[in-house]
């Protein structure tokens, strides 16, 4: 009986010295988390969420546990999918927006290539003293190019 | 000359389903003639809508080229008669459900006057294949059998590959439907005569023609053609009555045991699949210089007064049609182009005869539906899944809204047959489901594939800044390098020159 007892305790005693050192010595692999994360977030880059684009929002979501709500342009569905995938409580967004493109009005743009600077996707095309145009279909929509216009001649259309 | 019957390899589930094809049957095919007005749709075809050619008040003739495909896949279209061009603007058509789509209007003459039909050959053996293949895309001939992918193209891209086998599909599986039937039955020397063309086209030197067995009379006519030609590159295959036999994945695996992979084609198992329709039109513009601007279609149901197999011009409207056999009863209460099981609903008889059309079923409302209830997991959607399927997970999955687990459970390989919702006690409308999840897949993968192009060129764009910034630091770091080298004396030098040339200014 007692040895019984005394071998369970032992053994139990090893695995859970095991499983200690395991956890302190070997680093946790958040690579593949963020991987997963970053393949959830709908990479328009337009850093509403605060971050610097979608890699480092999920860097932040999965290492500093930033708020899985931050993302308009993902919509309730990202949050959503976000959620299931940490197993985190599904929250309201934050904010949110409609999906769409971004539009030059080319008789007022002056080419002072302001925006094609700014666009993280180099979805504008156009040179010094040229006209710009948007190429629609990279466009994210992400209004990155808007503020920086001096002109304001760039505005959002939403998509149908 | 009676056919052989082979040793088939049993189609898993399946259905054995009353045919209701003795009414279409009982008398010969009869010709509609021309309408008053013809209404042909742009886009009858897998692919990009063709472009029009033809102006406004331009006088046309039957044959005559209207529209001209652009881009990559489609289908021409021509004039089924003769006329003048009165509007090309939106009409109701069968393939959006009635709603409008752009469409060639042509007020007909009445006159039915041919362009000069330019037959190809005497005697097609004397043309390449690439030249036979170029010819027949002109003749805007689809597949017939429902999906109207463009023919040439089908071939083209299964020319590729490596092809063993043609496979005529003369296998009409769905209640009603009696067209391909009764065009053996009749023009069973057009049909094989197509196969003929088909597989010089391809270079192959196999092609069996695919009948159900309970087709007697379209497998006796077919067997006394092949009796006279003396062709044995060409064999009849007896296929087992069974509903979805016919489809085209199906079929190749009855007649050749080989199953076409996930998201593959036939071709990648070496076959290429006709319906017998298409041969029949591949003939009759290889040989008689006619595109394809009628076709045979069973007007059928307890809503018709005289059902039978009609040859009408494509662009006759269905109320033409209906009209031309003997009207509506009072059970016409649901319009359906295509079989039970696979057709539409329409909304309106207006729309116009295309090239896919193989049916018009007109049926009571209380035919095929039932109230649904819940699911109570008996299984029997499984037992009769031609895939092996399980539709009661992938309903439960697709209810769900789970993408992963659809994908899993194989929902992409579903072929929409509809056997499911036909054996199930709940009355559930499976399919109905499944091609709401499916189109759910295909927009999730859509936006995927957006993000995915978004994330690299970001990617692309931060690796070229980064690229950049190196290389100024490198050319920083290289000018003082330089400067170091040369001293302090070499400094003191250009700075002096400097001083010089604004004091020049």
């Amino acid at each position: 009986m007692i040895t019984a007892v005394l071998t369970i305790a032992v053994i139990a005693l090893l695995a859970g010295l095991a499983l200690s050192l395991a956890a302190r010595l070997l680093p946790a692999n958040s690579g593949d988390l963020v991987e997963k994360v970053n393949d959830l977030l709908p990479q328009t880059q337009c850093a509403q969420c605060g971050f610097p684009g979608c890699r480092p929002y999920a860097e932040a979501i999965v290492d500093a546990g930033a708020a899985i709500n931050l993302c308009p342009p993902g919509g309730q569905e990202t949050v959503e999918r976000l959620a299931r995938l940490l197993g985190k409580q599904v929250l309201p967004l934050a904010e949110s927006v409609l999906p769409s493109v971004a539009v030059i009005d080319e008789s007022a743009c002056i080419g002072c290539v302001h925006c094609r600077a700014a666009c993280p996707v180099d979805a504008i095309v156009g040179a010094n003293q040229l006209m710009h145009t948007v190429i629609e279909s990279e466009c994210t929509g992400c209004e990155l190019c808007v503020a920086p216009c001096p002109v304001d001649c760039i505005s959002m259309r939403p998509l149908p | 000359m009676t056919a052989p019957t082979y040793d088939l390899g049993e189609l898993h589930g399946g259905l054995r389903l009353p045919g209701h094809k003795a009414a279409s049957t009982a008398q010969p095919i009869r010709n509609v003639p021309v309408p008053d007005r013809l209404i042909l749709p742009v886009s009858q075809h897998a692919g990009d809508p063709a472009q029009p050619i033809v102006g406004i008040g331009e006088r046309v003739l039957k044959g005559q080229l209207l529209a001209d495909p652009e881009g990559a896949l489609g289908a021409p279209v021509h004039a089924s008669s003769s006329g003048t061009v009165v509007a090309i603007e939106p009409w109701p058509v069968t393939q959006r459900r009635g709603d409008p789509a752009p469409c060639i209007i042509i007020d007909c003459d009445g006159e039915d006057r041919p362009v000069d039909y330019v037959t190809t050959a005497d005697d097609f053996t004397s043309l390449s294949p690439d030249e036979l293949l170029a010819t027949l895309l002109k003749g805007g001939i689809v597949g017939l059998g429902g999906a109207a992918f463009p023919t040439a193209q089908k071939l083209m891209q299964a020319r590729s590959g490596n092809l063993e086998f043609l496979i005529l599909n003369g296998v009409e599986c769905e209640p009603y439907i009696s067209c391909d039937d009764m065009l053996m039955r009749e023009h069973a020397t057009q049909v094989i005569g197509g196969a003929q063309i088909l597989m010089h086209a391809l270079q192959l030197s196999v092609c069996f023609v695919a009948v159900e067995s309970d087709k007697s009379d379209a497998l006796q006519q077919l067997g006394d053609v092949l009796g006279e030609l003396q062709d044995d590159r060409i064999v009849l295959k007896q296929i087992p009555t069974i509903y979805p036999s016919g489809g085209e994945d199906q079929l190749v695996q009855l007649v050749t045991r080989r199953e076409v992979p996930t998201g593959g084609l036939p071709s990648d198992v070496g076959c290429l699949v006709q319906n017998v329709g298409t041969a029949a039109s591949v003939y009759d513009w290889i040989i008689n210089g006619e595109p394809l601007i009628s076709r045979v279609t069973t007007v059928t149901g307890d809503g018709v007064n005289n059902p039978m197999n009609v040859r009408a011009r494509i662009g006759t409207t269905v109320a033409d049609i209906v009209e031309f056999t003997g009207g509506y009863t009072e059970r016409a209460e649901h319009l359906i182009i295509g079989g039970p099981l696979c057709g539409k609903s329409m909304s309106t008889d207006r729309v116009p005869l295309v090239k896919s059309t193989n049916s018009i079923l007109v049926v009571m409302k209380s035919s095929f539906q039932g109230h649904e209830l819940p699911c109570i997991r008996c299984g029997d959607c499984a037992a009769v899944c031609p895939i092996r399927l399980l539709p009661q997970q992938l309903l439960w999955h697709a209810r769900a809204d789970d993408e992963a687990k659809l994908r899993d459970f194989g929902l992409t390989d579903c072929i929409e047959c509809g056997c499911c919702d036909l054996v199930c006690p709940s009355h559930i409308p499976l399919t109905a489901n499944f091609r709401v999840a499916k189109a759910r897949i295909w927009e999730l993968a859509d936006e995927k594939a957006r993000a995915e192009r978004a994330r690299q060129r970001f990617e692309a764009r931060n690796a070229r800044h980064e690229r950049e910034r190196q290389q100024r630091e490198a050319e920083l770091a290289q000018q003082k390098e330089s400067a170091k080298r040369a001293g302090p004396a070499a400094i003191a030098a250009v700075l002096k020159r400097k001083q010089q040339d604004r004091g020049d200014d």
